[in-house]
């Protein structure tokens, strides 16, 4: 089946019960209409030629953060990717890097989510809420807008040379995560907790090469948030003042 | 065997909400079948409803006005003692959520920003751009890892085990191992979500199979007003993404190929602020009158959001535009929309009480699986998010009340018990050749979204009900291609599908059995609304012979009596 409008998908495999194959890579060819993504792809393979393929996915509209892998070398949500935006007709998909493989496209997030918790992602107030809503300016709450944004589907992660080097590094998200609490306006966490995070796992660890902002499909830029929070950093060691 | 005092199968905002509420004092598990951040709640665009009066044309507002509307809105089907607990509930709901964090949008003055939504005579649906149940999920998981809430995730739930009287916990799937897993708990609550993909065009999540309604009612824990689904009037064409009321609320119009704003002949006053039953049928009036557009994916109307400008459009429908961007190339700056309505919500569902009670003692629903009923025969926009951390927190003190009196002992037999006939049933499907569980799952679904859908007749809903029993007789025969167990999504595509079968079967014969029409249910061969004969709510329950057995049962009204919806 060669046609116009058939594509040839090369999908990475793996099964660890199957340790002898190995990984290798499976070819599916696929007939593609307009407008066609990359996970409904995978969803045709699996529900028509092979159900052992196994990815992750849910919301199938780039919100949800299940998709993320690599696509033709690049990393992306496979929902949002649209088949006819290759000029190739081959697509090459593999696993998000950074993490262990489970199966074929699936990968082990454990690390990642691990990293996430340690950032102590929550709102932290101390003082006692009002009746009504803690007010908030436009202007603040416009400051956090981005890293709100984050849909923790661990393209930066994944896209990260330091994650490569060092398994207890950090991560982007996760410095996107605290940054998104410490600039909250209502946040009342002490400065001082950036302290543990003040060493080459933490915010000295990464090389501000950008990796994380070219990888993340929601226009979070993981580096500003590194940026800022060595800037808060570097001036709680200067005036030891433990205030935001 | 995993044991828990309370088990909880959900992580979208109801379960999450509930967990919240009971994992300080009990020892509690969460199971859910994703990562709780990818549930379906994570797509809520447009917002929540709250009489707070932050909005300068909305000041007058307060829960009683947002109870009439939501009891209008419902065609006089909701129960109204529930929806009283619900709007007089809101406003501490959503400002508890903004205590914990939650980045609603705001106005000038600094409070929660609010917006006009369909079926409301105020504006007062609280949101954050256009990704209100991202922030929301995303808050009350926060609040849960704070917690430390016990999560399960990548187990699927295939049982409710009960004695008939009360329940014992349920059996899981460990995507993970590929093992089944009896969860013996002393209370267990389900907020499963709603069935949307038993429909083909719908605007939900892919996950959301409706198994959580199915499980329950083979359980023999009685389903309600499985007949109402909601139609949503702007599914994206192709992919049926929704673009969000929001985009109507903040002023887009919808126009049909003649370049007309049709909304003026049905609903001249709300126009495109109609409820979505109205507009639903209002644009498949349009295309079956040929004044719609043609796509190899449906046919379709335009909704125009140019006029309000780029500026607007960014900061209030960033999603929206990078969806139209993404998915279809296209931006709504400078080009108007192409939509459809497809299935987005299920009115119907698990029936529960005001205290989210089931007839299983000890087994409780929360949020869009269950049916209290707060939406009766069509759901306005803007209070599912509010059912579900409303209701969810109501789940947890019942279960939380339950427990406090009753000495609970789950029997670990009956669990081991329904943990080999699950053990028997997978072996079945993965021995051996069969069809596959996804054919049946599309000819099931195009059956559904065109025979059940916006307009109905006996007719069509006679051919439905045929060929769902046919397709239950094929399930008989599915096999897994896949013969290992873990990571195989065709394995528990195929145990889904026995429920969603189910869910189908009570929809369709709910909507045959109903002669009239109200709210999202229409009838083209009974186009009235007849109070005297069906102001009523359907109740459907599992018989020995695996048939749907139809009761009904009053609609509680206790301060708007019913008259004529007229918007
Ligand atoms: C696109 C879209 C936009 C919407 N926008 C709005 C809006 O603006 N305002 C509004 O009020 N409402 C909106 N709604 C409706 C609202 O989002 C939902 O009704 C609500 O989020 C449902 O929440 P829930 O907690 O009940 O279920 P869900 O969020 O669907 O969560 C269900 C959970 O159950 C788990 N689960 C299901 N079955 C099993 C099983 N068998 N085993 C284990 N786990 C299982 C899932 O993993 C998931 O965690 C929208 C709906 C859609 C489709
Ligand atoms: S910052 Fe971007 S790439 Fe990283 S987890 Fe969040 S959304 Fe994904
Ligand atoms: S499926 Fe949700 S982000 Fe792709």
């Amino acid at each position: 089946m060669r046609g116009e409008n058939v594509y040839r998908f090369k999908i990475f495999r793996y099964d660890p019960s199957e340790r002898e194959s190995g990984p290798y890579f499976q070819t599916y060819d696929v007939r593609v209409e307009p407008g066609l993504t990359v996970l409904m792809v995978l969803l045709r393979i699996r529900d028509e030629i092979d159900g052992t393929l196994a990815f992750r996915s849910s919301c199938r509209s780039a919100v949800c953060g299940s998709c993320a892998m690599v696509i033709n070398g690049k990393i992306d949500l496979a929902c949002r990717t649209q088949v006819s935006k290759f000029d190739e007709k081959t697509i090459i998909l593999e696993p998000l890097p950074n993490l262990d493989i489970i199966k074929d496209l699936v990968v082990d997030m454990t690390p990642f989510w691990r990293m996430y918790e340690r950032v102590k992602p929550y709102l932290i107030r101390k003082t006692p809420s009002p009746q009504k809503e803690l007010p908030q300016s436009e202007e603040e709450r416009k400051r956090i807008d981005q890293f709100v944004n984050c849909i923790l589907c661990a393209s930066c992660y994944s896209a990260c040379p330091v994650v490569a080097r060092d398994p207890e590094y950090l991560g982007p998200h996760a410095f996107a995560k605290l940054e998104r609490f410490i600039s909250d306006s209502r946040d009342e966490r002490p400065l001082s907790d950036l302290l543990e995070f003040d060493n080459p796992h933490g915010l000295w660890g990464c090389d501000t090469v950008l990796k994380c902002i070219e990888a993340c499909p929601k226009n979070v830029r993981p580096t500003d948030s590194i940026v800022n929070l060595r800037k808060r950093l570097i001036k709680l060691r200067l005036f030891g003042k433990d205030r935001k | 065997m995993i044991e828990h005092e309370v088990i909880i199968v959900g992580g979208g905002l109801a379960g999450l909400r509930a967990a919240v509420g009971l994992c300080e004092k009990y020892d509690v598990g969460l199971i859910s079948k994703v990562y709780p951040l990818r549930s379906h709640s994570v797509a809520a665009q447009g917002g929540i409803n709250a009489s707070l009066g932050n909005h300068p044309e909305g000041r007058d507002d307060s829960w009683e006005k947002h109870m009439f509307d939501t009891v209008k809105g419902s065609d006089y089907l909701a129960d109204q003692h529930a929806v009283e607990i619900m709007c007089k509930d809101a406003p501490r709901a959503i400002y508890e959520l903004e205590h914990w964090g939650c980045p609603f949008s705001r106005f000038p003055d600094g409070s929660i920003a609010q917006r006009p939504f369909g079926g409301a005579g105020f504006p007062r649906t609280c949101y954050s751009a256009d990704l209100t149940g991202h922030v929301l999920l995303h808050t009350l998981f926060e609040r849960a890892i704070s917690k430390r809430l016990k999560v399960y995730p990548e187990w699927y739930v295939f049982a409710l085990v009960s004695d008939g009287i009360t329940c014992h916990g349920v059996i899981a799937f460990d995507l993970l191992t590929g093992e089944i897993v009896p969860c013996a708990a002393k209370a267990v609550l389900f907020a499963t979500g709603g069935y949307g993909r038993v429909y083909y065009y719908s605007t939900n999540a892919l996950i959301n199979t409706g198994s959580g309604i199915g499980i329950a009612y083979r359980a023999g824990v009685p389903l309600k007003d499985m007949e109402f689904v909601q139609f949503h009037p702007t599914g994206l064409v192709g992919t049926n993404i929704l673009m969000t009321e929001a985009c109507r609320g903040e002023g887009g119009y919808l126009i049909n190929r003649l370049g007309e704003r049709f909304m003026e002949k049905y609903a001249p006053i709300a126009m495109e602020l109609a409820p979505r039953d109205i507009v639903s049928r209002s644009i498949q009036t349009e295309i079956e009158e040929g004044r719609g557009f043609d796509h190899p994916h449906g046919k379709y109307v335009l909704l125009d959001l140019r006029h309000l400008g780029e500026k607007k459009i960014m900061e209030r429908l960033p999603g929206i535009r990078s969806i139209c961007l993404d998915f279809l190339g296209i931006d709504p700056v400078y080009e108007p929309i192409p939509v459809m309505p497809c299935q987005h919500y299920s009115m119907g569902g698990i029936d529960t009480n005001e205290k989210c009670e089931t007839a299983l003692r000890n087994f409780f629903a929360a949020g869009e699986c269950a049916c209290v009923s707060v939406h009766g025969a069509n759901r306005l926009g803007g209070n599912s998010l509010l059912e579900t951390v409303v209701f969810g927190k109501i789940a947890s003190e019942s279960i939380s009340e339950y427990l406090c009196g009753n000495e609970v002992k789950p029997d670990r037999g009956l669990l081991l018990e329904e943990k080999k006939r699950l053990e028997k049933k997978i072996e079945r499907l993965m021995n051996g050749e069969g069809e596959k569980a996804s054919k049946i799952q599309v000819e099931l679904s195009k059956t559904m979204s065109e025979y059940v859908g916006i307009f109905r007749t006996e007719e069509q809903l006679k051919f439905a009900l045929t060929k769902i029993m046919e397709l239950k007789e094929r399930y008989k025969n599915v096999k897994v291609s896949s013969r290992r167990r873990a990571f195989n999504y065709e394995l528990t595509g195929a145990l889904e599908l026995e429920f969603m079968l189910d869910v189908a079967h009570t929809i369709a014969l709910g909507a045959y059995l109903r002669k009239e029409s109200r709210g999202a249910h229409f009838r083209r061969d009974w186009e009235k609304r007849d109070d005297k004969n069906w102001l009523k709510h359907t109740v459907f329950k599992f018989n020995e012979d695996g048939e749907p057995e139809v009761s009904y049962k009053d609609v509680i009204i206790t301060r708007f009596e019913p008259v004529e919806r007229v918007y």
